[in-house]
């Protein structure tokens, strides 16, 4: 029997272990969570004998990505109420079925394993983000589904072995590599003494922001622009400062950011004010086109003079569009500048697909795979979508937006000879608060 | 490269305060009860949507709604402790609470989520986006705010362990349960306070991270690894300890990041684990008695 006390550092050593495999469960559980929510959209006002059409889709309801996500479930559940409206298709209502994924790639391939073997929907949407249609795409082609999607336009979901194979992706949005070639043309058709001297590239981790971003400095580099920073930093960091003044103190004319999102778009934001670094040209690969969400974070007046590309616009004048637009700010309130980039995306899937049934007349998915590859144009509220061999949408127009008139305004203003664009903001006027 | 260097360290000193801020209650919840309180990031985010809906609905300053988000936020510890946390006992006490705290996550990010919505929000002030001019650098008025409300805070908590008679029931708590119990210390108020204070000061983490960051109701779980980590650097249960962590972890970060922003985040558990080989219990932690609880 002891007659001391006992010290037990093995016992400290236990809970530290405890408490980092804890770290580590976390980590893991911030990016797989299962929880699921239907959300089923039937029209019960026109009442039809027929079986609805069941279109399923894992987005990202909570997460990193959920405020796209949730921007995402708008545009569909717009597209479906209107499509319920005016008699469903082919005289079916449409009933979505969308399941949460937690802006989890492993997860989104459980739910349309879900969707597509226990649930058996006839037609498949996609997810948000580039990161979770590869994965979400190589379900839906070992089921021999079409995948339609707005928002996986990187090089990697294109070249994926599973569509190489399948070639059972189409993206309805503008592909991600060449939206920034209109601000590269711009720069390049201005007098030499007024192009940027330098530029700095920071690029978050993710298959969606870097290419666009890479191809542009090589193009700039060609130009003469000179590359005082090119850094890719964790897409999930939850300090952006020290990255951020790094930029800053390199004193960069020209600031084209490889942002996935509005948080990593505020963070250098904030560091280059407090720094009093005002970038001459500042365009981000994401975060700027998301209305509300991007000018209620940094402020109406920060936001004024940010760019971002993209193929779509509140402003797009394309009656279409107007008349999502106006329904959107009906149904959602705000204002037309507050609606989302991923809104359109998301209506423009189900116009693809309500096409390509109406055209197939049924749902039969190899019917539909054939029928968007075969070179059709189909309209959207995004404008015309055309399918590539590799479900890239090669009619679809780069723009480049920009916040003005003291941030109320989302602007296209590149390419300059393009319709609709007025003039650009150059240099970026300096931050207000 | 010598401005860049000092630049680093500048950013990680003032960035580690407000990771401090996040951090210290999460190592005095550790302390006195031996839990790992995985919702320690969500409620954060909690104290940052507080210190958001005072500044946007009355116009609060940031600092001075920490008056009303500090008792709040104690409240809320409270009865987090005494409806989920009070009643488990045993062996698998430490693991359970685990599981228990993570639904306590859950369920806050859902309220978070009906309420305020996926899109994301920041604290605004006037001194958010300024900042001071001292040896060449800018300063920004927010992070050093953060800093010396670190510093106080720390303060405050060793004030409260070392000079109140509530600051000795809860050491003895710390020391060994069973032995407070036999001396008549009501270890259930204790822990339902302890919880409480460490809830309440995450209040001022919160403010500090919605002022620095944009955030939404998911935010927390990118934080949680990296105050974990913190915590354990410290010395589990180390108050002083998690403040010096944290500087020196985001130091390290910040320094890293000079070179390659993607391994600053590996250099970050790097060193958690180089730590940990050469002093078992972090930088602060000492050895525990044995005591088993009931």
């Amino acid at each position: 029997m002891r007659s001391h006390p006992v010290w037990l550092s093995r016992h400290n050593l236990a809970l530290s272990a405890a408490a980092i495999l804890s770290a580590c469960l976390v980590a893991a559980c911030s990016s797989s969570g299962s929880s699921s929510s239907s959300t089923g959209t039937t029209n019960t006002s026109s009442p039809t004998n027929t079986k609805p059409i069941t279109i399923g889709a894992s987005l990202s309801l909570t997460g990193d990505f959920s405020a796209d996500g949730q921007a995402f479930e708008r545009g569909y559940k717009l597209w479906a109420s209107d499509v319920n409206s005016s008699g469903g298709l082919l005289g079916r209502q449409v009933q979505l079925k969308i399941l949460n994924d937690n802006s989890s790639p492993t997860q989104a391939q459980t739910n349309y394993q879900t969707l597509f073997s226990s649930d058996k929907v006839n037609l498949a949407f996609g997810p948000f983000s580039s990161l979770l249609t590869t994965p979400s795409a190589s379900v839906a082609a070992r089921y021999g589904y079409a995948l339609v999607e707005g928002a996986g336009g990187a090089p990697t979901v294109f070249n994926s072995p599973a569509n190489q194979s399948a070639h059972n992706i189409f993206d309805v949005s503008l592909p991600i590599e060449d939206e920034l070639i209109p601000f590269v043309n711009w720069v390049a058709s201005l007098p030499p003494g007024q192009r940027p001297k330098t530029a700095a590239y920071p690029m978050a981790d993710d298959p969606f922001a870097d290419p666009p971003v890479q191809l542009a400095q090589q193009k700039l580099q060609a130009l003469g622009v000179k590359t005082v920073y090119s850094k890719i930093f964790p897409a999930e960091n939850a300090s952006y400062k020290p990255a951020a003044d790094q930029v800053a103190n390199t004193g960069a004319q020209a600031v084209l950011l490889g942002s996935t999102d509005v948080p990593t778009v505020s963070a250098f934001m904030q560091a280059f004010e407090q720094q009093h670094y005002n970038p001459k040209m500042f365009i981000c690969a994401a975060g700027p086109d998301q209305g509300a969400s991007f000018t209620s974070a940094v402020g109406k007046g920060n936001a004024t003079g940010m760019m971002v590309p993209n193929g779509w616009y509140p402003g797009y004048a394309n009656p279409a569009s107007q008349k999502m637009v106006n329904e959107y700010v009906a149904k959602y309130g705000g204002s037309p500048s507050d609606v989302n980039a991923d809104v359109a995306e998301a209506y423009s899937v189900g116009q693809v697909m309500a096409q390509a049934v109406t055209a197939t007349k049924g749902t039969d998915n190899p019917k539909i795979i054939t029928y968007l590859h075969s070179g059709v144009t189909i309209s959207t509220v995004q404008g015309p979508v055309r399918f590539d061999n590799f479900g890239k949408n090669s009619s679809a127009a780069a723009f480049t937006f920009q916040w003005q008139q003291q941030g109320t305004a989302f602007k296209q203003v590149l390419p300059v000879s393009a319709a609709g664009s007025v003039s650009i903001i150059n240099p970026k006027p300096n931050w207000t608060s | 490269m010598a401005r860049q260097i000092y630049q680093a360290i500048v950013d990680g000193i003032l960035v580690g305060g407000v990771y401090a801020l996040m951090a210290v209650g999460l190592t005095l919840i550790f302390g006195v009860l031996d839990i790992i309180n995985i919702a320690q990031g969500v409620l954060v985010i909690l104290g940052a949507y507080l210190s958001y809906t005072l500044s946007v609905r009355i116009h609060l300053d940031l600092f001075l709604g920490l008056l009303i988000t500090v008792p709040a936020m104690f409240v809320i510890g409270v009865v987090i402790q005494w409806a989920f946390i009070r009643r488990l006992r045993g062996r698998e006490r430490t693991s359970m609470t685990l599981l228990v705290t993570y639904a306590v996550a859950l369920i806050i990010e859902g309220i978070l989520y009906e309420i305020y919505g996926p899109n994301p929000k920041q604290l605004n002030a006037s001194y958010v986006q300024s900042s001071v001019h001292v040896f060449g650098f800018y300063l920004s008025y927010i992070y050093l705010y953060g800093f010396a409300l670190a510093l106080v805070l720390v303060a405050a908590i060793y004030a409260l362990l070392y000079r109140t008679g509530f600051g000795r029931s809860v050491r003895a708590t710390m020391q060994d349960h069973t032995a407070a119990r036999l001396i008549g210390i009501d270890v259930n108020r204790v822990a339902a306070l302890t919880f409480g204070v460490g809830v309440a000061v995450t209040a001022a983490g919160g403010m500090m991270f919605g002022a620095t960051n944009s955030f939404n109701p998911n935010s927390g779980y990118d934080l949680i690894s990296r105050l974990l980590a913190i915590v354990i650097l410290g010395g589990l249960g180390s108050i002083g300890g998690a403040l010096v962590a944290s500087v020196f972890m985001l130091t390290l970060e910040s320094l890293v990041t000079i070179w390659s922003p993607e391994w600053a985040i590996v250099v970050f558990y790097a060193a958690l684990v180089v730590v940990l080989v050469i002093r078992p219990t972090g930088f602060f932690g000492r050895q525990r008695r044995l005591g088993v609880r009931r």
